[in-house]
């Protein structure tokens, strides 16, 4: 029993039971499978996080967004700068870079994107720890004060997306939002 | 059972009394009882007091009843993860390492002394941790990421009671020393012992980590370090926060194989590759810790890689084997009770009665289709992009830790209430309900946390209508359905929990009594006398038709749920 010292004291020279054995390999494959197949998605998949970081001071953070934001913020039909609840949008450049910040308790600003245009993505935080969670497509990846994550981003649909933060920030964690819209 | 009787005048001439249960045969020392009681019965109150913050987070987060406000949510929140996750595993862990060295060994426990301030230890930083969540200033989850800080008493608890379940696990390994020193069992120490051995050494591990994270953050509380790098902060959390969870697992399994060896009489099929599977998490299990960084910037994706897969799947691998073992193990020993028609008849007659094997072999179903398949999933470096922090990371360790490790854990009680406490369960219909009523919730919860988590839902939040934010979003309908339905599986696993405690404190303290001569129990143990009609195979290699088509439907979906996520990430935005 196997709440007993085992019945032959020479256990470890007991054969196998085939089945066992069998399933031993099987699963073993299976994690070498799995193993490649994450290998094989950085070849043949168009979804790996990138991990190009460098390290930056929070406040110089905020400023490179703020300088982004005044650079590329929309106008519309009068000449006006573009707003949504008091957040500037902004369009950059086709294929350049795009800053986004997570603070207490918003993602700022607003950005407009072009549908199958890569862009060069910075992600910080101004303070906390927050979560980037893109929805409804459902990208989720963490930001780091002190730490720029670069990637490249290609949206693949058109439409209005929200940004909802998903790590745990303090009291105002259920407000903290942002928004990404894409044009054809 | 030994031959030699050591209880009366033991080589290093420690005075132990012995005594040794009617029922199983077990030595069982007066010292190691009192502790296992202690212990056992500090996890039971504090799955009480965790459980009832679990059932308030899931009636908040269940949209349309909304239960407590905000602040209260996250203060509850942080009681919750702590008081189940750190205090009631921590503690019943604690209880089943005695007892899988003083008790299975016939042994004494090494220094009873230092196991009574252990416990003190761990009572006072749990105690003192629930103070200092409950006066508000600490709701910063029980991972407690920087910068965001808590009280220093809060860092303080829980290191007071980390440093006091180590103690804990030395006086395990101490006795270890003692039953080999004092021969108390001959040859190799049982299989459940081997696992208890493998959470130990993990414990090791895990705890330490703990202590280097959580000091300088105390430190950094005090104003005495200027600031914690939060990568780093994660990356060392975690080396304790996951490898805890490999703890709970060992711990667990070698439940498995206690319960199916006490109540079906069921050997291992083979010692070597049991062992070899408990071994594989020792190696492996540390650095999965990875895993909860696949969303991070900074590390790099062979880093990722190596981490998650050539570790992890190493470790994966060892919980595979047991999920062959364990029903293999059952099948072969109620073949060998006589039950041996068809393909399933050792099956559809086990005691299913009896809440021990139907919690435990519930626990086993769950843990592998629930929570191990979404580990692996949520493991895999590129997929957990999907789900990264959504509610579908709490839907996946549900399905771990409490349909798993909780469930296994009670079934254990159930065990443990008629040999330490010596008692019989007092209201058995309640009793034999019980392991259903908390199965369905825990699997409930879990499932539909998971479902919400693929619409996106975001953990730890209290309102996913968006209202008071800047931007308004709208989930789809399905995510507030799926956050409903967790919330009436939140009151299944509930009332579970509640017949739980009402089953084990009432057998504890009015139970009928066991210690007289002629007392029956209500929920037999092996009969060994069965053991004798073997019918069929041979005991070296039994012929285990059930479990190959268990394992087939398994390995069935493990491959079709890994494949369809691959789908789902493919249709995601291109990112590199
Ligand atoms: C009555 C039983 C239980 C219910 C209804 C329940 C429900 C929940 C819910 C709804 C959440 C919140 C998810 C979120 O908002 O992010 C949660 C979190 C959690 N639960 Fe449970 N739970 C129960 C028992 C347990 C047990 C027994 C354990 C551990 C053994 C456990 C461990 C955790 C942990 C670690 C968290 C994460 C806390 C955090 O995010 O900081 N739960 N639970
Ligand atoms: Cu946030």
């Amino acid at each position: 029993m196997a709440i007993t010292p085992p019945s032959n004291r020479l256990w470890w020279k007991e054969p196998i039971n085939g089945l066992e054995l069998g399933w031993v390999i099987v699963a073993f494959l299976w994690g070498l499978f799995m193993f490649f197949f994450m290998i094989a998605w950085h070849f043949i998949g168009d979804q790996n996080l990138s991990n190009v970081t460098y390290r930056v001071s929070p406040d110089v953070y905020a400023e490179k967004v703020e300088a982004f934001a005044d650079e590329f913020q929309m106008t519309d039909a009068n000449g006006e700068l573009m707003e949504e609840e008091g957040v500037p949008v902004v369009a950059p450049p086709e294929g350049g870079d795009v800053y986004l910040m997570a603070r207490l308790w918003e993602f700022w600003p607003v950005l407009e994107l072009k549908k199958d245009v890569p862009y060069r993505f910075h992600l910080s935080s101004a303070d906390w720890q927050h979560g980037f969670s893109l929805q409804p497509t459902n990208i989720n990846i963490s930001v780091h004060p002190g730490y720029e994550h670069i990637f490249t981003l290609t949206p693949t649909e058109a439409g209005v997306f929200g940004i909802v933060c998903n790590e745990f920030c303090g009291i105002g964690h259920h407000t903290m939002s942002g928004r990404i819209r894409v044009v054809e | 059972m030994t031959s030699i009787d050591h209880g009366a005048a033991p080589i290093t001439a420690v005075r132990a009394t012995f005594r040794t249960c009617r029922f199983s045969g077990l030595r069982i020392e007066s010292s190691a009882e009192a502790l296992i009681k202690a212990n056992a019965v500090a996890a039971v109150l504090f799955l009480m007091l965790g459980g009832l913050m679990g059932l308030l987070v899931a009636l908040t987060r269940w949209p349309a009843v909304q239960l407590l406000p905000a602040d209260m949510f996250y203060l509850v929140l942080t009681g919750h993860g702590a008081n189940v996750l750190l205090f009631w595993i921590i503690f019943f862990e604690i209880a089943v390492l005695y007892f899988a060295s003083a008790v299975i060994l016939g042994s004494r426990i090494a220094a009873p002394k230092m196991a009574w301030l252990a416990f003190v230890m761990m009572v006072a930083g749990a105690v003192l941790a629930n103070y200092s969540v409950l006066q508000g200033d600490s709701s910063v989850m029980f991972t407690s990421y920087p910068p965001m800080m808590a009280s220093q008493l809060f860092y303080l608890s829980l290191i007071i009671f980390a440093v006091g379940a180590l103690l804990a696990v030395a006086i395990f390994f101490a006795t270890l020393v003692v039953a080999k020193a004092e021969r108390t069992y001959n040859g190799s120490v049982p299989l459940v012992t081997f696992g208890a051995i493998t959470a130990g050494i993990i414990a090791v591990f895990t705890l330490a980590s703990g202590a280097i994270i959580l000091i300088p953050t105390w430190l950094w509380s005090i104003g005495l370090i200027s600031g914690i790098d939060t990568l780093m902060y994660k990356l060392v959390w975690w080396g304790m926060g996951h490898s805890s969870q490999q703890i709970n697992v060992s711990a667990h399994v070698a439940i498995w194989y206690a319960i199916a060896a006490v109540y079906l009489g069921a050997k291992p099929l083979s010692e070597k590759v049991s062992r070899m599977a408990f071994f594989l998490y020792i190696l492996f299990l540390q650095l999965a810790s990875a895993h909860h960084l696949l969303a991070e910037p900074g590390m790099s994706s062979t880093w990722k890689i190596v981490n998650t897969s050539y570790m992890m799947y190493l470790a994966v691998l060892g919980s595979l084997i047991h999920g062959l073992t364990v029903p293999g193990a059952i099948e072969a020993a109620q073949r060998r009770n006589g039950y041996t028609r068809g393909w399933f008849e050792w099956l559809t007659k086990a005691p299913w009665g009896n809440p021990a094997f139907s919690g435990m072999f519930m626990s086993l179903v769950m843990f592998g289709f629930i929570g191990g398949i979404s580990g692996v999933v949520l493991g895999t470096e590129q997929l957990n992009v999907l789900m990264h922090n959504t509610i579908y990371v709490p839907g996946h360790f549900h399905g771990t830790v409490v349909a798993g490790t909780t469930l296994a854990f009670m079934a254990g009680t159930y065990m443990l209430v008629p040999i330490i406490f010596q008692r019989d369960i007092l209201w058995p219909k309640l009793a034999k309900l019980q392991p259903y009523v908390f199965g369905i919730g825990a699997g409930g919860i879990s499932l539909f946390m998971m479902g919400a988590g693929t619409l996106g839902v975001p953990r730890r939040s209290w309102d996913i209508t968006l209202t008071d934010a800047a931007h308004a979003f709208e989930f789809p309908a399905a995510a507030y359905l799926m956050m409903g339905l967790n919330g009436i599986s939140a009151l299944f696993a509930a009332t579970g929990g509640v017949m739980f405690i009402l089953v084990v404190v009432g057998s504890i303290l009015a139970g009928p009594k066991l210690d007289k001569a002629g007392a029956k129990l209500i929920f037999p143990l092996h009969d060994k006398g069965r053991e004798a009609v073997t019918t069929y195979g041979s005991e070296v290699h039994p012929k285990l038709p059930g479990t190959i088509v268990l394992v087939t439907i398994f390995f069935t979906c493990f491959i079709l749920y890994y494949f369809v996520n691959w789908k789902y990430l493919s249709e995601l935005w291109l990112f590199n």
